[in-house]
């Protein structure tokens, strides 16, 4: 393991999260046993009582963890000096096998801990909790996921060794690779360019449909939307807003836009992006509950709301996204 | 206004000091009335003010207030409600030492979201209806019992609650401060607001002001 | 949204109120916090000037390195050993380079002897570094004597003191001209100490290496990138060390927070059941305690945080340079060029707040749930 102040960090911040759930779960457990609305009993309070310190917690879990995704990329960035053949986050990810599944891991803690939160935040506005003993079903659901991100991590950063020789975005995003990266790398700017606009745009549509009419059709097309917006980000980020970013026709990378030399763009990318994302999950993740009775008029506002967020985010990244192409120097297609 | 159906209350449920305090009240609670607790030291008529008020829930029974069952619902809309509908004049005052008498007084308008300007010009006029505008700024430890009692009344008020609950409002306070208290509950009445409150001050019970006394002992009403 | 806002500041109004109403207990713990943020501060932004340090000073040297070995140990070129390399496809200049270590008894210093071209360095005179100069009281003009290992005494003229912008590894150098040199240390004519090859393409550097190697059987290339490597791990790995002894000092802070969170005085508990009995709710408190830990965290960075630079950047870092640097018995004395980057400042956060947040969520939540009526029963 390279001994290393980013490194430490991150391991101590995914273990205080598998520790902080591990030991909220006994509780979460008493909750799902004996959960009574009805009741004044003195267990049914301290119960309730307890549902607060499992909200704040998991809002802190939920903001630690996209800390933690954007420290790693960045330390995995600077990592890459360390290696040979590295240039950026993509080659220090490579020199074992968990370094992506490891990132990919955090993400979906990321977004599944955003959508808990979304159930979590519609269940309190409902005046007899409906939700509480799926809400706490959930979050013992969450813990291996948890746990299966720490151990990633654990993996990957014990596994790291200077000297490696590892293969960087040049190989991993060439376009001539059989891998699902290269694929999506190799496409062409004109096709890509058309899944791209196409797929914001369906997820832009399904969540201003949801915004306005809050439906619960509409609500799922916003979940599967987003997903595949998220996609259709990543393929086009891919394979031709890196290009033009980097004002170079073959560097396909999704990293090295976060580097301090191209002025820290991709962080401005990602961070709508990732947000945009998570609320329109988060709208989606409510929807079957939407017929519950004391939710029947609260729910739909909290995803109209949700579904608006994810409407704001995609446009702004929409919107940076086409704005570093047409500002940049690199002619892919030509007028 | 408010109906109160079998109401139980325990402590320690289920431990070996447990202890019912109430046990199965029945009562109406008409509005726009000044109605009084009169009962011994330990009878049960706070916890029973606590639970009107919606600061605890009964262990069983159920609480109606404008016709709505409120006895089941989660703490943070007993919340709501009290906040919205009930307003509190405890016996030890209480209020936040180092604070202003305004500062003290806007608290419970900070969750609702009214914005600060609006909440002290209330305040200020709370301050002037109950004659202590000239020390709204003054830290309320500096204020004498009475005073602090005012305070506490324009706290009770600044969201306009319809209903006002006191538990021993006079115990503090010496003879002409408790008249001056019976004259403020004559306004409460003139504005139509509803009062309730515990006392076994006679000079309280005894009044005009008052409209109806309910006696208690052991957890139980007794006669009017 | 507009009644939110108002909410939030009125929670945080409260909160810089109550702050300021329990000024001495607070102010412990923001000292503590600082203190911490302080400390690891310092470390970060030191060990990161370093770094930088390091690799501008590399930035100037060549990609490759040449050297013989015999017997598994590092030993002169002979002449015309230059010349069997050939021509190697990327290389673009190719040079023997003379070098080599003198040890001081005045100072109890060694320091680095270079041969440079006449052009550069006239016989006679010296170039030295500003910490050698410091050390021995040298400015330009001055004479120094130096006895070589024979014993002979040689006199030079300071010609100029090298400029401190990157002292770590120009302290302790002395540079000479190569007659000098070979007349100083009497080194055999025609020998060198190592070749120096530079290579435009970076990533041609592995395949000249290669070649290298394969040519001259008996030599060893040593890659610019490889020493770099090589200061990264052995900065990050000193760090990462300081840090696990600070690691102790971190849950002390932790448990110290964690104290603070839950000891709360009798006023404090009254003040929160006071809240929660006139409409406060127990999210309402927990939001209003998060934001006194906001503000507080946010203190304690900015304190510690500016603190910590200046310590390093005005004052060389007095208290862990000598932890952290030390290859050499000559100290540099460091004008470090200021450098922060996010890195730090995502990873210092996740030391202090992260461990701060985490010690006093469930203290903050125990004090929330306090019973609105238990102001009733005073
Ligand atoms: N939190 C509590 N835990 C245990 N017993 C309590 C608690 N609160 C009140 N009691 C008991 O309930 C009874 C009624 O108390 P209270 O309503 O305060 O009476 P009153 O206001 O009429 O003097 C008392 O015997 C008291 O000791
Ligand atoms: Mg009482």
């Amino acid at each position: 393991m390279l001994f290393q102040p980013a490194i430490i960090a991150l391991l101590l911040a995914a273990g205080l999260a598998v520790l902080m759930l591990a030991g909220a779960a006994p509780f979460a457990v008493q909750v799902i046993r004996h959960w009574d609305i009805g009741s004044g009993s003195e267990r049914q309070l301290a119960l309730e009582r307890r549902t607060y310190l499992f909200s704040t917690l998991l809002a802190f879990v939920l903001v630690a963890q996209l800390a933690a995704l954007l420290l790693f990329v960045f330390n995995a960035d600077r990592l890459a000096a360390m290696f040979v053949g590295a240039m950026c986050a993509v080659g220090t990810l490579n020199v074992n096998a968990w370094g992506f599944p490891s990132l990919l891991m955090q993400t979906a803690v990321f977004f599944l801990a955003a959508m808990w939160l979304a159930l979590n935040h519609v269940d309190t506005l409902a005046r007899d909790y409906p939700l509480v003993r799926i809400k706490y079903a959930l979050l013992l659901l969450l813990l291996p996921v948890l746990a299966t991100n720490f151990w990633l991590e654990l993996k990957y950063f014990l596994g790291l060794k200077a000297n490696v020789i590892t293969s960087c975005c040049g190989s991993l995003f060439s376009g001539e690779g059989k891998t699902i990266a290269a694929e999506a790398s190799g496409m062409g700017p004109g096709p890509a360019l058309v899944l791209f606009y196409a797929g914001l745009a369906l997820a832009i549509g399904a969540a201003l449909w949801h915004w306005r009419r809050a439906s619960r059709l509409s609500g799922y097309a916003t979940l599967a939307a987003s997903a595949a917006g998220f996609v259709a980000s990543i393929v086009g980020v891919l394979s031709f807003v890196s290009l033009y970013i980097y004002e170079h026709p073959h560097h396909h990378c999704p990293f090295c836009i976060l580097k301090p030399e191209y002025g820290y763009q991709g962080y401005a990318l990602y961070v709508p992006l990732f947000l945009a994302t998570a609320a329109g999950l988060g709208a989606g993740a409510i929807q079957p509950f939407a017929r519950i009775a004391s939710l029947r008029a609260v729910l739909p506002r909290v995803s109209a709301r949700l579904a608006g967020l994810a409407a704001a985010g995609y446009t702004a990244f929409a919107a940076l996204a086409t704005w570093f192409v047409l500002h940049s120097n690199l002619i892919l297609i030509e007028h | 206004m408010i109906e109160l159906a079998n109401i139980r209350k325990a402590f320690n449920q289920g431990r070996h000091n447990e202890y019912w305090a109430l046990h199965g009240i029945d009562l109406s609670v008409e509005a726009g009335k000044v109605t009084a607790f009169r009962g011994p030291s330990g009878s049960g008529k706070t916890t029973l003010l606590t639970i009107v008020g919606c600061l605890s829930r009964p262990t069983e029974g159920r609480v109606r207030f404008k016709g709505e069952d409120i006895s089941g619902l989660p703490e943070r809309f007993l919340t709501d409600i009290r906040r919205q509908s009930f307003g509190f004049v405890f016996q030890q005052f209480n209020l936040i030492k180092g604070l202003s008498a305004v500062d003290n007084i806007i608290l419970p308008g900070m969750p609702t979201g009214r914005s600060r300007r609006n909440l002290v010009e209330r305040a200020d006029e709370l301050l002037d209806q109950l004659k202590l505008g000239h020390r709204s700024r003054a830290r309320v430890e500096w204020l004498s019992g009475g005073e602090q009692q005012r305070v506490a009344i324009a706290r009770a008020l600044i969201n306009d609650p319809q209903v006002i609950i006191a538990d021993e409002p006079t115990a503090n306070l010496d003879t002409a401060l408790s008249r001056e208290f019976l004259a403020i509950l004559e306004g409460f009445t003139a504005a139509g607001k509803t009062v309730l409150l515990t006392s076994h001050d006679p000079l309280v019970v005894e009044s005009s002001a008052v409209h109806r006394v309910i006696g208690m002992r052991d957890g139980r009403l007794t006669a009017d | 949204m507009r009644p939110w806002l108002e909410k939030q500041l009125h929670l945080i109004d409260f909160t810089l109120a109550s702050l300021a109403r329990r000024k001495t207990k607070n102010v412990g713990l923001l000292l503590a916090y600082t203190l911490i943020v302080f400390v690891l501060a310092s470390l970060s932004l030191f060990t990161h000037a370093l770094r930088s340090e390091a690799s501008y000073v590399l930035a100037g040297s060549p990609e490759v390195i040449l050297q013989r070995m015999v017997a598994g140990r590092h030993d002169l070129i002979p002449p015309g050993y230059l010349d069997k390399i050939g021509r190697i496809r990327g290389v673009q200049k190719k040079e023997g380079r003379l070098w080599g270590y003198y040890y001081d008894p005045v100072v109890n210093a060694n320091y680095t002897f270079m041969a440079r071209p006449a052009s550069e360095v006239a016989d006679g005179t010296i170039m030295v570094g500003s910490a050698l100069a410091r050390e021995r009281g040298l400015a330009p003009n001055n004479t120094i004597s130096f006895r070589s290992y024979a014993g002979k005494l040689f006199g030079f003229t300071v010609a100029a003191v090298l400029s401190p912008d990157s002292e770590l590894l120009s302290a302790d150098l002395v540079l000479l001209s190569e007659s000098d040199f070979r007349r100083f240390f009497e080194y055999p004519e025609g020998h060198y100490t190592d070749i120096a090859l530079s290579v435009a393409n970076p990533q041609e550097v592995r395949t000249v290496a290669a070649k290298l190697s394969a040519a001259l059987p008996d030599s060893r290339p040593i890659l610019r990138e490889e020493v770099l490597r090589t200061y990264q791990s052995l900065f990050d790995w000193r760090e990462g060390i300081v840090l696990t002894v600070l690691a102790g000092a971190i849950l002390a802070f932790a448990i110290l927070a964690w104290e603070k969170a839950s000891g709360l005085s009798a006023e404090e508990r009254r003040e929160i059941g006071i809240l929660k009995a006139i409409g406060w709710e127990t999210g309402d408190v927990i939001r209003m305690k998060v934001w006194e830990g906001l503000v507080i965290s946010l203190t304690a960075f900015l304190l510690g945080g500016i603190a910590a630079y200046v310590h390093v950047f005005h004052f060389g870092a007095a208290v862990f340079a000598p932890v952290l640097k030390g290859w050499s018995v000559l100290y540099p004395r460091f004008t470090l060029v200021p450098a922060v980057d996010g890195l730090q400042i995502a990873t210092l956060f996740f030391f202090t707040v992260v461990p701060y947040t985490a010690a006093v969520l469930v203290p903050i939540w125990r004090a929330a749930i306090t019973d609105p009526d238990a102001v009733m029963r005073a």
